[in-house]
């Protein structure tokens, strides 16, 4: 009974989640339509519509209601070779305007980035750490996770968690933050794993709140934060670092001096060079791999819900069996995307373990 | 290429997540949460162990009883046999007893026998001296050949008296 309640409300909330990419598509295209006023005509720009959410923005268009677009604006921050630090909000420059010199390139090499124009006529690009849209909502992402986490901590504080059990947001997060820890860290690392097991469990938190606030089709979620290289480089940077930073002899000794015939090593290095790269190639396939997986899950979402505008001029009847199945398949990718989210905090989290625990190793 | 202002928020925001939820956040709750496994395992070993010892008990108590019943038919079988014993005790010392009031009395009768035939031969003896006087009063002059004489007699009398008896 329990359970069945749970799967219709599970359905619910993905058919609501999808209905609601549909109307955030809309609303984007309308936009799009509006500002870019594309040449031919009412056709829709579907590639315009997947960038305009999968790249980073200095507004967060939030809706339109009727011919007013909601817009939160941001506050633009840039440091200026020629006239120094400026801080002002993005409102400024919308619609093409320009302030103090700074307006947004349409095209080029710095299209949607702030540039300013130099006496020679060319476009410089600033200094340029703006509060953008990505920014913003890996803020809010992270209040999100440091409030949870601690709301979570701070009932073990004011309980004795041996004598009762554990309840609201600690009653969610404890499951999750045993199974990571337990099964993933605990064995991936060894016995020094409670010196890795915060880092390793705020990544995976971090990852799996971006992820889950990234299919939210609306404010505040619907960013398309892991989805960015920016984010997933400094993630990977960090397990780097935990992993070089703290390796130990056996870990620098296996690399520089593995355990292969000595033809493979002498004249010419081959397996040190080969693991020496395999440092680097690591946390790339990490950055690589969350990236790809996020940005992959929120084009097809949103391209599934362009179908449904794209077919509008096709008749009503075949605009409403595409309709059908794009919602289905809508479903369905949403269901998926909630599986990913965890998957690759999941994945990241584990082999981000395996590389520390084989930093870690002791010589048999 | 990754855009210089998102991976400086991203540092900036990370590292801020990181230090707050490392120092306040995970520890806490992993501590926590480790420490009731330990007393869980605690417990659990606790329960395991009390419920050895409480088939370590039930076992003693087994053998306890078993001891006790053994103890009390041992009890019992020596009780019936010291009763035997004194009973048969009672009944030999009784028989001694018997056997010896008896045994004095015979003698008694015996001794009372012996002194009233000695009395008896005494007083025969005077009434004898006293009739042979009165008889022969006049006729013997001295009294102690007359006496002799007497006894010599009597004591062939005796003599052969037991012979008769017998």
């Amino acid at each position: 009974m329990t359970r069945c309640r749970i799967f219709i409300s599970v359905i619910c909330a993905a058919l609501s989640l999808t209905a609601m990419h549909a109307q955030a598509v809309q609303l984007d295209e309308a936009a799009a339509a509006g500002t870019a006023a594309d040449a031919s005509g009412d056709r829709v720009d579907v590639q315009g519509i997947l960038f305009g959410h999968i790249n980073d923005s200095y507004w967060w268009h939030v809706t339109d209601i009727g011919d007013k677009s909601i817009v939160i604006p941001l506050p633009v921050i840039l440091h200026s070779r020629a006239t120094g630090w400026h801080c002002f909000m993005s409102t400024r420059l919308e619609d093409g305007g320009r302030y103090r010199g700074f307006y947004v390139a349409g095209e080029g090499k710095y299209a949607d980035k702030i540039v300013e124009e130099a006496p020679d006529g060319t476009q410089i690009r600033p200094f340029d750490i703006s509060v953008t849209k990505n920014v913003f909502a890996l803020m809010l992402n992270s209040a999100l996770l440091v409030v949870l986490v601690l709301c979570c901590a701070r009932w073990y504080r004011r309980h004795d968690a041996a004598e009762e059990a554990p309840t609201g947001i600690a009653g969610i997060l404890e499951p999750v933050i045993i199974m990571v820890n337990d099964d993933v860290i605990k064995d991936a690392i060894g016995k020094d794993y409670r010196r890795y097991s915060p880092y390793l469990l705020t990544v995976f938190f971090f990852i799996l709140v971006n992820n889950l606030m990234g299919i939210v089709p609306f404010f505040p979620g619907g960013a398309n934060v892991t989805g960015n290289i920016a984010i997933t480089f400094v993630l990977a940077m960090c397990t780097f670092i935990a992993v070089n930073v703290f390796g130990n002899r056996h870990y620098w000794k296996d690399i520089l001096w593995p355990d292969v015939p000595l033809w493979l090593k002498v004249p010419l290095p081959v397996m040190p060079l080969i693991e020496i790269f395999g440092i680097f190639t690591k946390p790339l396939s990490l950055m690589v791999r969350l990236f790809a997986n996020i940005m992959a899950g929120h084009a097809i979402i949103l391209s599934l819900v362009c179908i449904v505008f794209i077919t509008a001029k096709l008749g009503p009847v075949m605009n409403g069996s595409m309709t059908l199945i794009a919602v289905l398949f809508g479903v369905f990718m949403d269901f998926l995307e909630l599986l990913v989210a965890f998957i690759q905090a999941y994945i990241f989290t584990m082999l981000s373990a395996v590389f520390i625990g084989l930093s870690r190793q002791e010589a048999e | 290429m990754p855009d210089s202002g998102l991976l400086f928020w991203m540092t900036v925001i990370f590292a801020v997540v990181f230090g707050l939820l490392a120092k306040f956040g995970f520890p806490v709750i992993t501590e926590m949460v480790e420490s009731r496994t330990r007393r869980i395992n605690e417990s659990l070993r606790l329960a395991r162990e009390a419920d050895d010892r409480i088939a370590a008990l039930a076992k003693e108590q087994e053998r306890i009883i078993a001891e006790t019943r053994k103890e009390q038919d041992r009890i019992l079988k020596d009780a019936a046999l010291a009763r035997e014993n004194m009973i048969a005790q009672a009944k030999a010392q009784a028989a001694d007893e018997a056997e010896k009031i008896l045994n004095e009395a015979r003698t008694h009768i015996e001794a009372e026998k012996e002194s009233a035939i000695k009395e008896i031969r005494g007083q025969v003896a005077m009434l004898s001296v006293k009739i042979a006087e009165k008889i022969l009063r006049r006729e013997l002059s001295d009294d102690n050949a007359q006496m002799a004489f007497i006894d010599r007699m009597l004591d062939e009398v005796s003599r052969t008296d037991p012979e008769r008896r017998s």
